[in-house]
């Protein structure tokens, strides 16, 4: 759990929470338009 | 929870200097784990052959019955986000995205028990119920949250969070098919260890999701923001009960907008693959269709994202507007492709489709915020949810079985999906009608505020100093 007093959100924080999510999708999405092209080909 | 304080809502309120764009990730905490209920039948096949090992032998299970496991999921996920959305409203977000998360990695380990000892029975608890409850109360629980945070831009913000729910699967699939050939051996199918995996990885997740999420102080705005001062008709500055919401024909008619729009594009997502490779026989491969079901799946997320974020700007009645005018064009035009074999077309015309598909999931929390106000949106939001569970039903039902009658008199198979695409258009007429209809919620439903203080109790009132965005 993030500190309850903690008063700022840092970059650091944001670039964390954002990679958290993101790069997960980020490879399941290029995994998808991977499998996707096939149908063009 | 008065044995786990920092869950509760008062523990949850931001410090000044908290960033607001620290909300939607841990919303798609939440969004990106629940999601994995899309790419559930990727153990379909696996869970045949628990006991036969290479192939399906006596006393295993077959798809029907492994069917249900998915539709008890999705039908508990509406019931429960109807039956606890005032309570994930009052008790704030990171109790019930702890209490989705809990019952979600259950579910997983519920199921894992099933699996071992070849019990469908625990398989439908642990899955279809708990699993159930947890998509119900990890759906809605940041939905109200990020509306609070982003006054200026509920829709996108909304978009956000909902858009992770169309793409878990993308990581869901390929993470699950790994999982399963890790775990498998000549003599057993991986399957139990592999609920396992996801459940505690899911646990995780969602738990860092509720402790990164913050409730904006009372009364805290974004830095710049100026609520517009002109009033518009469509967008109420009060607030309605969630029982009385529920009482008002507004609420039905939105219910039947996004149950219509939701029939007509669930129905065709389920049979995405045998429609393409039948309506264009030779030209598309069984690989070529199953890019084709990945690729509607993206643009089912994409659309989320868009179509939310555009509703900002448009406003909400005409984002549904162009779904239903542009779907109905759309499935008009789709016999057409097939009639000229064109799979390009074909393609184009799903895939602005299924945009429109996602995009009605993503705007309705904001519709609701509009027309209900903020203070209940989430709790309405999980009434609403059930016009999904019924969709669920419909849409799959009206695409089999006109179908089926289709081919059993006679019509060929590359167009006997014709008839389906113009009652899917005429669906979409009934729902621009439907959204036509929609006015502003009148004034006997607004909420007064001793009755607020009364019904909420939600002990925010000690407010801290507004935080910063």
């Amino acid at each position: 759990m993030a500190s309850e007093n903690q008063t700022g959100t840092s970059t650091l924080q944001l670039i964390l929470a954002w990679g958290l999510v993101g790069i997960p999708l980020a490879w399941g999405v290029l995994q998808t338009l991977q499998n996707a092209m096939k149908l063009f080909q | 929870m008065a044995l786990l304080p920092f869950l509760d809502r008062s523990h949850t309120i931001a410090k000044p200097g908290f960033s607001r764009w620290m909300v939607p990730p841990a919303a798609l905490c939440i969004h990106l784990c629940i999601g994995q209920a899309y790419a559930f039948s990727v153990f379909n096949l696996p869970m045949t052959k628990l006991i036969g090992i290479t192939q399906s032998s006596p006393g295993d299970w077959n798809l029907p019955e492994l069917g249900w496991i998915f539709s008890i999921a999705i039908f508990v996920l509406g019931t429960s986000a109807a039956i606890f959305g005032r309570w994930v409203e009052e008790g704030g977000p990171r109790q019930a995205m702890f209490a989705s998360g809990l019952c979600w990695a259950l579910g997983f380990f519920i199921s894992a028990f099933g699996v071992y000892v070849h019990n469908l029975w625990i398989v439908y608890l642990g899955y279809g119920i708990f699993g159930g409850i947890g998509l119900g109360l990890g759906y809605i629980s940041p939905v109200s949250t990020l509306i609070k945070w982003f006054p200026d831009r509920p829709g996108m913000a909304t978009g956000m969070a909902i858009m992770g729910f169309g793409g878990a699967a993308f990581i869901a699939s390929p993470l699950s098919v790994f999982l399963m050939s890790k775990f498998s051996t000549p003599t057993h199918v991986g399957v139990a260890e592999t609920f396992i995996c996801l459940g505690v990885i899911y646990l995780i997740f969602m738990w860092i999701g509720a402790g990164i999420v913050r409730i904006p102080a009372p009364g805290w705005k974004p830095e710049g923001y100026v609520p517009p001062v002109v009033e518009q008709k469509l967008i109420t500055r009060n607030d309605v009960y969630v029982y009385d919401a529920i009482k008002t024909p507004q609420f039905w008619l939105i219910w039947w907008v996004l149950c219509l729009n939701v029939t007509a594009g669930i129905g065709v997502l389920g049979q995405a693959s045998a429609m393409s490779q039948e309506m264009f026989p030779g030209k598309v491969s069984v690989v070529a269709a199953a890019g084709f079901v990945g690729l509607l799946s993206l643009f089912n997320m994409l659309g989320r994202f868009f179509w939310a974020s555009t509703s900002d700007y448009i406003g909400r009645k005409n984002t549904y507007f162009c779904f239903f005018a542009l779907g109905t064009l759309l499935y008009c035009l789709v016999p057409w492709t097939g009639s000229i074999g064109s799979v390009a077309l074909f393609v184009l015309c799903f895939v602005i489709i299924m945009s429109m598909y996602g995009g009605g999931f993503a705007t309705v929390p904001a519709y609701l915020k509009d027309m209900f106000g903020t203070r209940y949106v989430g709790a309405i939001h999980g009434w609403l949810i059930t016009a999904w569970s019924a969709a669920g039903v419909f849409g799959p039902v009206l695409v089999n079985y006109i179908r089926e009658y289709q081919i059993s008199h006679g019509v060929p198979k590359a167009q006997a999906y014709n008839v389906t695409m113009y009652i899917m258009a005429g669906l979409l007429v009934i729902g621009f009608i439907c959204n036509l209809m929609i006015k502003a919620v009148h004034e006997r439903y607004h909420m007064k505020s001793g009755q607020d203080a009364n019904r909420a109790q939600m002990g925010v009132g000690a407010a801290a100093r507004p935080a910063g965005a």
